[in-house]
């Protein structure tokens, strides 16, 4: 069938099942959006910034488990996207961006709105692709979606000339991908899985340490069934947050720099470490030669190049944690470690988690109250700070997939994009936007894109009328010398609110909050609700830099 | 330990690029990196010599393997190999003295390829230790110019490093 390029772009997305784009228009992209306006099939979010595209993208992918389509123009459009581009590989979030480009005859003459988007995104994508013959476009868009969802999944870009967009082709979808460069692992080597399952049985004091690899592979239920067979203690990553109940006896929360002790004493003190789809972050083992010391390694990974990367592995497998975790299943007998569980337990019970409930309004206890409230049951989503470590900790997730932040890149301005993406994804779901002043005050101009959508997204801002996170830093690592971490400025929220047509309060006690929370979370609109938190209050525990994790102090 | 990575990549635009920005991101050091068509028009050829230990070279191999255009990675170091660089040296040379660098090209089994009023260009080919004596044998009489290609390699009777039509074409 005879078309142009933008209309078998969108076709190629109707035929891989897109029903919705986030994006923003312009000069070189406008073919496409000409497309998008004739077919009619697929939603279009406009955003109010390219930056909001990609993270509401991302997080429309992370809440669906579908790939996050975005579309910008040229030069600042796709500029303003790189942030999230980033985000998204570090997060291993599956993304297909369109972006528009400079007619070809352009292309290298500096033109207006030209950038090499190819160029500048090499490091940051999975693959991508510069469009400069017309027929192959299916193709390459087929394998765009291929490589972004399979194996590790990332972001791939596809930039599209404009002068080839509106070229014409006789469309035909390949049924097939054919990349004899691109062939992931799935299945776990057989004597691997073997020799992995043999320590399993023999470890004495085995802990799991699961990262976002559980839910990229749905794999929740294994990971519960090797844990209660095993009697293995589980601790998430902070991308693996929500792949285990949060309330099951064996969950010792988030390690590593912010995590809790209990969990970095088991990891400290286990002969065996069961490594599920996780890297190996610095900020998960501190110094590394004091992570797991006594500790045999076992590691299951899709991407080969994370074994062996960080520390030395007795096990290898690579694979995708779900199917890996069915054969180990097979292989395993239920066996007794009460003596280790016991040991565990009292660690929990001599170092839980608190703060000082000295009567101030303290930002933990907004989590707290949000969880007793929720009974867990919403998908959160965060931006990046403090308040983003106390929803780690006080914020026990029930359902896969129900956190929704940024880990690796710690992007500043993911949440409220992001709460977006995830609402339009998710639209009957209760959807938290868990944020700071610093970090709102980034992307806030996705505010209007939340009213323009009629997103009921409830947002709370743990407002401290600064940079907690930094500050905190600065008090322990700068002796107190607090150099740009406090705003001479913040917007009353609450009359922002009023602005964008919705409902605004401001909170300054516990028991205001508790009088309030009903009627938020019950509101069928969107809701801000801002916190005047404890501006002192700081994260703990704490590894401070360059310590082993069983070295946290309390701050 | 010096490597030497027989790399099979997709004749794509931009494969260089990749495979260049990801030794300098990750901190890997190349010696000496060679790039060229190959019996196949749409499968180039790197050879990439690289120095690192074995987990070095762990890495190196896996990240390459990431890339979606890197199609096959052969480390032929412990295997044997045919390697080989072709050096192009331009050296100040009166008329007079032009008889005793060709004495040296002789011993080197260097080809004369240009003659100028003051200089003389000569070519060499040769693995590694070859070409860095004959560079030597020439410093003495002043080296205007020199340029070297960058090693590539083959393995040496049955074995080959091409594509394998069957299993890497599936």
């Amino acid at each position: 069938m005879e078309m142009t390029v933008a209309q078998a772009l969108i076709r190629c997305l109707e035929l891989e099942g897109v029903e919705v784009v986030f994006g923003y228009p312009g000069g070189a992209i406008l073919p496409v959006y000409d497309a998008l306006c004739r077919s009619g099939n697929i939603k279009h979010v406009l955003v109010r910034h390219e930056q909001g595209a990609v993270h509401a993208a991302d997080a429309y992918a992370r809440a669906t488990g579908r790939v996050g389509v975005v579309l910008a123009t040229s030069g600042p459009g796709a500029t303003n996207l790189v942030t999230g581009i980033a985000n998204a590989c570090m997060d291993s979030i599956p993304l297909v961006l369109i972006t528009g480009q400079v007619p070809t005859s352009q292309v290298g003459t500096d033109a207006f709105q030209e950038v090499d988007i190819t160029g500048i995104t090499m490091p940051i994508t999975k693959h991508n692709y510069l469009v400069k013959d017309a027929g192959r476009l299916p193709a390459l868009i087929r394998n765009a979606f291929h490589i972004a969802s399979t194996g590790r999944p990332g972001p791939v870009l596809v930039d599209l000339p404009k002068d080839v967009a509106v070229e014409t082709i006789n469309f035909e979808y390949p049924k097939t991908v054919r990349l004899r460069g691109y062939k992931p692992t799935y299945t776990g080597h057989r004597t691997k899985v073997k020799e992995a399952a043999e320590l399993m049985m023999n470890s004495e004091r085995p802990v799991i340490y699961a990262g976002g690899g559980i839910l990229n592979s749905h794999a929740t239920a294994e990971l519960v069934e090797l844990a209660e067979i095993l009697s293995a203690p589980v601790t998430n990553t902070f991308m693996g947050l929500s792949g285990f109940p949060g309330d099951h006896p064996l969950f010792l929360g988030m390690l590593g720099l912010h995590g809790t002790r209990y969990a970095n004493l088991a990891v400290t003190h286990c002969d065996l470490l069961i490594a599920l789809g996780a890297r190996f972050d610095d900020r998960v083992t501190g110094k590394i030669s004091g992570f797991a010391p006594n500790a045999a390694v076992i590691h299951v990974d899709i991407d080969p190049a994370e074994i062996g990367k960080n520390v030395r592995v007795h096990v290898p497998i690579v694979g995708d944690v779900k199917q890996v975790l069915r054969a180990v299943l097979a292989q395993v007998k239920k066996k007794d470690r009460s003596g280790w569980l016991e040991q565990v337990g009292q660690w929990k019970a001599q170092y839980p988690l608190t703060y000082d409930r000295d009567g101030s309004f303290k930002p933990q206890a907004v989590i707290e109250k949000l969880y007793r409230h929720t009974r867990g049951e919403a998908v959160v989503a965060t931006d990046v700070g403090q308040h983003q470590m106390w929803v780690a900790q006080y914020f026990r997730f029930k359902n896969p997939g129900t956190l929704i932040s940024s880990g690796g890149l710690g992007a500043m301005g993911f949440g409220l994009p992001a709460a977006v993406g995830a609402q339009i994804g998710l639209p009957d779901r209760l959807v938290i936007l868990v944020t700071g002043d610093g970090s709102i005050q980034m992307t806030m101009q996705e505010l209007a894109t939340a009213v323009d959508q009629k997103l009921p997204i409830k947002i709370f801002i743990l407002n401290n009328s600064g940079l907690g996170m930094v500050r905190q830093l600065q008090e322990f690592y700068c002796e107190g010398r607090y150099m740009a971490t406090r705003f001479g400025f913040v917007p009353d929220f609450a009359l922002l609110a009023k602005a964008y047509g919705v409902a605004g309060h401001t909170v300054r006690s516990e028991d205001d909050l508790d009088r309030l929370l009903p009627e938020v979370l019950a509101s069928p609109e969107m809701v801000i609700v801002n916190c005047l938190v404890d501006p002192e209050e700081n994260v703990s525990p704490m590894v401070p830099a360059g310590r082993g994790i069983d070295e946290a102090i309390d701050c | 330990m010096r490597h030497t990575l027989a790399v099979l990549v997709e004749n794509n635009p931009g494969v260089l690029a990749r495979v260049a920005g990801l030794f300098s991101r990750r901190g890997f050091n190349i010696d000496s990196l060679a790039v060229g068509r190959t019996e196949r028009p749409d499968v180039s050829r790197m050879t990439i010599v690289v120095e690192g230990d074995d987990r070095v070279l762990e890495q190196v191999t896996k990240q390459l393997h990431k890339l979606v255009d890197v199609i096959k990675i052969n480390d032929v170091t412990p295997e044997e190999y045919v390697d080989r660089e072709l050096v192009l040296i331009k050296v100040s040379c009166d008329p007079a003295r032009r008889g005793e660098i060709m004495q040296v090209a002789d011993v080197f089994r260097a080809r004369i390829v240009d003659l100028g009023r003051k200089t003389i260009t000569v070519e060499c080919t040769g693995n590694d230790g070859k070409i860095n004596a004959f560079e030597e044998s020439l410093r003495p009489y002043g080296i205007k110019e020199l340029v070297r290609t960058g090693k590539i390699a083959m393995l040496r009777g049955n074995r080959s490093t091409s594509l394998d039509d069957k299993k890497d074409e599936e």
